[in-house]
C-alpha cells in the first residue's frame, strides 16, 4: 500500500517540505488555501540580508516542486479524523483524503496594527505597514506619502506587536528588525536625501550577515538608529506624523516628525493553524504557537504520532531557517513512515 | 508682566526637528566614523577624563546625533585626548578627532 | 486622516449608559469653577428630557482630590465611596452619574478593584458597617455625566435653537475637544471611544453641527494633575503643558474649546488669562483669547439658554466672540448683575487678552 502524507499550507515550509519527501520517494498531496503556492513570500520583494528578489527564491521552491508533487489549491480543510495508525481529512470543496502523515505547515499572519491605536495606523494618513511598504516596492510605484510628497524624513517602528503584553504578545518576531535595516536601506537608494530613522528596543541581528547590514546602514547610508519604542503618533496639518519616543540614551523625551512612518509588523499565530491543532489536539504554547515534542531534540514532531510541524506554526521564523526546519521535517516524516 | 510666584517651566524634550545638525553635518564629512557608534559604552567605562569629572563621551556622540548643541560646547573641553576611547571601540569610531571636529563646527558657528 | 478608521475603533468602544433614574452625584469643585453647569445639567435632563434625577443632600467629596494628591490612602477613599453606594441603595437607585472626570476614574478604579479582588469588597463593607452602620449595593451602571448627555445629543439638537455653524458664514464651527484624563486612559473600555479617539465629545460636536479638531497635542494631560497645582511653586508645570495644548492647537484656529472634566476647563480658561499676563501671547483671533466650555455649558446654549444664566461671564476668556459667530443674542450690561439684579461688579479687563 502506498504511504501518502498530506501537507497542510502551501509556504516556503510546505512547499520545501513537499519536494524533499518526493525527492525521498513519499507520495505528497500539498493542501493550499490561496490560488497559488507561495505564502507570503509571494509578498515580498526583496529578501534580506542581501536584498536579493523574493522571486528567485519563490521559483526555485516552484520548479523543485515541479510535478513530483500533488498540488492542490484553493482548498481548505474543513474537518480532521485521527484512526488508529491514518487520518481522514475532509475538505470544503466536499472531497475527502486519507493519509498517514500529516504535516502543519499554515504559517503565520501579519500582527493587525490598528490594534497599536496609539500609532494611529488606518487612521493617519501617513503610517503604513512594512509589509504595505514592501508590497509598494515590488509594484514599482513611486513611494509617496498620501499628498503625493517625496517623503524626505522616515520612520521604522520596531516591535509593532511584538514584544508587548498590550497586544497579547510577549514574544519577539525576530525577523522585524532585520527586515526594518533591509527596507531602511532600500528608502535610502530610492531617497539618498531622505533622513531615514529606526526606532528601535534591541536591534537583533541574529543571523549570518545581519550585523553587517545594520554597520552598513549606519556606515554607508547613515541611517539612524535610535533607542526607545514609539510610545504615540499625532498627525499635523500638512499630514505629516510627529512622534513621541524617549530617547534612551541621552534620558529625555524626544519629539520629531516624519512624512512617512512605517510599522514593522511582528508575526502572530495564523487562526487557520490554531482551528487545526484543536481539531488535533496539539498542544498550544503560551504565545499561542503550536508546541513540538520537544524543543531542542524533536522540534519537528509532535506529541501527535503521524502529525508533524514545519515552519512559522511554531513562531516566527526566516525564510532560510524555514527551509531548514521543513528539510528537517521531512527526513522525520519518512522516517516515521517507515515505521508503518 | 504680571508676577504669579512661578513661571512656565521650560519643556526638558529634545525637538529633533527645531535642532541644530550643522556640527553633525561638519562631522558627517570631516569624522565619518561617528555614523557607526552603537552607544555600547565601552570608551566612557575607560575614559581617562570620565573617571573624575561628569564627562561621557557616549553621551556627547549621542547629543552630537541629536543635534543638542549646547551641552556640547562644555563637554568637549573635558576631553585629555589621550586616546584610549580609540583603543577599546568596538566600531573603530575616532574619538580624539571626533573631539577636535567637533571643536572646529563650533568654532565656526560663533 | 482616515475618518473610517476612527469610526471602526469607536464601534469597538461602546458602553452602556442608563436611560433613566439616575442618582448623581456633584463635584467639589465645579461650582466655583463653572457654577451653572451642574445645575443646567439637571434642568436639561428634568425639565427638557423628563428624566428622574436624585441628589443625596449627605453626599460628600468621593475624596479623588486627596488621593490623587497623596493624602488619602486607598482604603479610606474605597470606604468613602462605599458610603456615596449606601446613598444610592437607600434612595432606591442603581444607576450612579458623576459630574467629576476624577470621580468617575476613582469609581472605576474601586469597582475594578472589587472585582478582582472580591475579598477587598469584603474589607471595605466591614469598614463601612463598623464606621457608619451602613450597607449597600454595587450600582448597575456607573456614567459620567458627558455619557448622559452624549446618550441624549440628538434630542437636544431636535429640541435646540442653535447648531454649531457661524451663522455669518454657514460654516461649521471648529472645535478642540479635550477629555479630562481619569475619564478612559485608566480603563479605555470604560469611556465612549475608548482612549486614544474619544467619541464622547466629538459626537456631540459634530451631531451639533460642528467640526472637530484633531490637533497632535490632542491626547496631552490640560495640566491639572493636582499636586502640579495644588503647590504654587509646581504650577509653572501645570501651565507649562496648557502651553503646549494650546500651542499645538492654535494653528487650527479653533472657534472654542469643549472639555468634560472639573479640572481642564478650568486650566485652559484661566492658564489662557495667565498666559496673556506673563508672557503676552494670546491663542486666539485678534488678541482673543480661545472661549472654553463645559459640554453642560454648550448644551445650555444649543438650547437657547440665556448666556449669563449659563454662568458663561465668569469665564476669564470672554466668550462674546464665540456667542457672535453662534448669533446667540446677550445683553452687555446684564452681564455682571446677579440673579436678583444686583450689580456683582466688573473685573479688572486683562492687560493682553481682549476683554469685552
Ligand atoms: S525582531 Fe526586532 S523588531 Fe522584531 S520583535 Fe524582535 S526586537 Fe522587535
Ligand atoms: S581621548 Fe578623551 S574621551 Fe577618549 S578616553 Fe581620552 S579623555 Fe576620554
Ligand atoms: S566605544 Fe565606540 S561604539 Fe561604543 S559607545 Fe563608544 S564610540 Fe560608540
Amino acid at each position: 500500500m502506498t504511504r501518502t502524507t498530506v501537507i497542510i499550507g502551501g509556504g516556503v515550509a510546505g512547499m520545501t517540505a513537499a519536494s524533499r519527501l518526493a525527492d525521498l520517494g513519499e507520495q505528497v498531496i500539498l493542501l493550499e488555501r490561496e490560488e497559488q503556492v507561495g505564502g507570503h513570500l509571494r509578498n515580498w520583494d526583496r529578501l534580506f540580508p542581501n536584498r536579493r528578489p523574493g522571486y528567485e527564491v519563490l521559483n526555485y521552491l516552484t520548479e523543485e516542486l515541479g510535478s513530483k508533487v500533488d498540488i492542490r489549491c484553493l482548498q481548505t480543510v474543513t474537518t480532521i479524523f485521527s484512526g488508529e495508525r491514518d487520518f481522514q481529512l475532509q475538505l470544503a470543496s466536499g472531497k475527502s483524503l486519507r493519509c498517514d502523515a500529516l504535516l502543519l505547515a499554515t504559517g503565520f499572519d501579519l500582527f493587525d496594527a490598528r490594534r497599536k491605536e496609539e500609532y494611529g495606523y488606518a487612521i493617519y494618513d501617513n503610517v503604513i505597514t512594512s509589509a504595505e511598504l514592501e508590497e509598494l516596492f515590488r509594484s514599482g510605484a513611486p513611494i509617496t506619502t498620501r499628498q503625493g510628497k517625496v517623503p524626505k524624513r522616515v520612520g521604522f517602528v520596531h516591535c509593532v506587536g511584538s514584544r508587548d503584553e498590550k497586544a497579547g504578545n510577549l514574544y519577539c518576531s525576530k525577523v522585524c528588525c532585520v527586515t526594518g535595516v533591509k527596507q531602511a536601506i532600500e528608502i535610502k537608494e530610492l531617497f539618498p536625501e531622505a533622513e531615514v530613522f529606526g526606532f528601535y528596543m534591541d536591534l537583533r541581528m541574529f543571523d549570518r550577515h545581519f550585523e553587517e547590514m545594520y554597520y552598513e546602514a549606519q556606515q554607508k547610508w547613515d541611517i539612524n538608529f535610535l533607542r526607545g519604542r514609539v510610545s504615540e503618533c499625532a498627525e499635523n496639518q500638512d499630514q505629516s506624523i510627529v512622534l513621541k519616543i524617549e530617547d534612551t540614551l541621552t534620558s529625555r523625551p524626544l519629539k520629531m516628525t516624519v512624512d512617512l512612518l512605517v510599522l514593522l509588523v511582528g508575526f502572530v499565530p495564523s487562526p487557520e493553524t490554531l482551528r487545526l491543532a484543536a481539531m488535533l489536539d496539539l498542544p498550544v504554547g503560551e504565545d499561542r504557537f503550536l508546541e513540538p515534542a520537544d524543543e531542542h531534540t524533536k522540534s519537528t514532531l509532535t506529541v501527535k504520532p503521524g502529525v508533524f510541524l514545519a515552519g512559522a506554526v511554531k513562531g516566527p521564523f526566516s525564510i532560510s531557517n524555514a527551509i531548514a526546519d521543513a528539510g528537517t521535517a521531512a527526513l522525520q516524516i519518512h522516517a516515521y513512515l517507515k515505521t508503518l | 508682566m504680571k508676577e504669579f510666584g512661578y513661571t512656565v517651566h521650560k519643556e526638558r524634550l529634545i525637538d529633533y526637528d527645531r535642532n541644530d545638525k550643522r556640527v553633525l553635518n561638519h562631522l558627517k564629512k570631516h569624522e565619518p566614523s561617528v555614523l557607526t557608534c552603537i552607544a555600547c559604552g565601552s570608551c566612557t567605562a575607560t575614559c581617562s577624563a570620565g573617571q573624575l569629572v561628569d564627562f561621557n563621551i557616549r553621551l556627547v556622540q549621542t547629543l552630537l546625533r541629536r543635534g543638542e548643541i549646547e551641552p556640547l560646547k562644555k563637554e568637549v573641553r573635558k576631553c585629555m585626548l589621550c586616546g584610549k576611547c580609540i583603543l577599546i571601540c568596538p566600531r573603530g569610531v575616532n574619538m580624539r578627532n571626533l573631539i577636535l571636529a567637533i571643536q572646529t563646527a563650533i568654532d565656526k558657528l560663533q | 486622516m482616515i475618518i473610517e478608521g476612527k469610526k471602526r475603533l469607536w464601534q469597538e468602544y461602546q458602553k452602556e449608559i442608563a436611560d433613566d433614574r439616575y442618582f448623581y452625584v456633584r463635584s467639589c469643585v465645579r461650582q466655583n469653577f463653572f457654577p451653572a453647569s451642574e445645575k443646567v445639567f439637571l434642568r436639561i435632563l428634568k425639565e427638557e428630557l423628563g428624566k428622574d434625577v436624585y441628589e443625596n443632600a449627605a453626599h460628600t467629596t468621593c475624596s479623588g482630590i486627596g488621593y490623587h494628591s497623596d493624602v488619602v490612602p486607598f482604603e479610606t477613599a474605597m470606604t468613602v465611596i462605599a458610603r456615596q453606594f449606601s446613598l444610592m441603595t437607600e434612595s432606591g437607585y442603581e444607576h450612579f452619574v458623576t459630574s467629576c472626570i476624577t470621580s468617575f476614574g476613582l469609581y472605576s478604579e474601586v469597582l475594578e478593584t472589587w472585582k478582582h479582588f472580591p475579598d477587598v469588597l469584603q474589607k471595605v463593607r466591614g469598614y463601612l458597617k463598623e464606621a457608619t452602620g451602613r450597607t449597600f449595593e454595587l450600582p448597575k451602571n456607573v456614567a459620567h455625566a458627558s455619557d448622559v448627555i452624549f446618550r441624549f445629543r440628538n434630542e437636544i439638537a431636535s429640541r435646540g435653537t442653535h447648531r454649531l455653524v457661524n451663522h455669518l458664514t454657514g460654516k461649521p464651527l471648529r472645535v478642540v475637544e479635550h477629555i479630562g484624563c481619569h475619564y478612559s486612559k485608566m480603563f479605555p473600555s470604560k469611556g465612549v471611544g475608548g482612549a486614544e479617539y474619544p467619541y464622547v465629545l466629538v459626537g456631540m460636536i459634530e451631531d451639533w453641527g460642528g467640526e472637530v479638531i484633531d490637533y497632535p497635542e490632542r491626547r496631552h494631560c490640560c495640566g491639572f494633575g493636582f499636586r502640579q497645582y495644588i503647590v504654587r511653586a509646581n504650577r509653572g508645570y501645570s501651565i507649562a503643558n496648557s502651553k503646549k495644548k494650546f500651542e499645538s492647537m492654535k494653528p487650527y484656529q479653533p472657534d472654542f474649546i469643549l472639555t468634560n472634566c472639573p479640572g481642564c476647563p478650568m486650566f485652559f480658561d484661566r492658564w489662557q488669562y495667565a498666559l496673556s499676563e506673563m508672557e503676552g501671547v494670546t491663542y486666539g483671533q485678534n488678541g482673543e483669547g480661545i472661549p472654553v466650555l463645559t459640554y453642560e455649558e454648550l448644551s445650555g446654549l444649543i438650547l437657547g439658554y440665556d448666556p449669563w444664566d449659563l454662568g458663561l461671564q465668569v469665564h476669564q476668556v470672554p466668550v462674546e466672540p464665540l456667542l457672535d459667530k453662534l448669533g446667540i443674542p446677550y445683553d452687555p450690561e446684564t452681564k455682571f448683575a446677579g440673579k436678583d439684579g444686583q450689580d456683582l461688579g466688573r473685573p479688572d479687563a486683562p492687560t493682553h487678552m481682549k476683554f469685552f
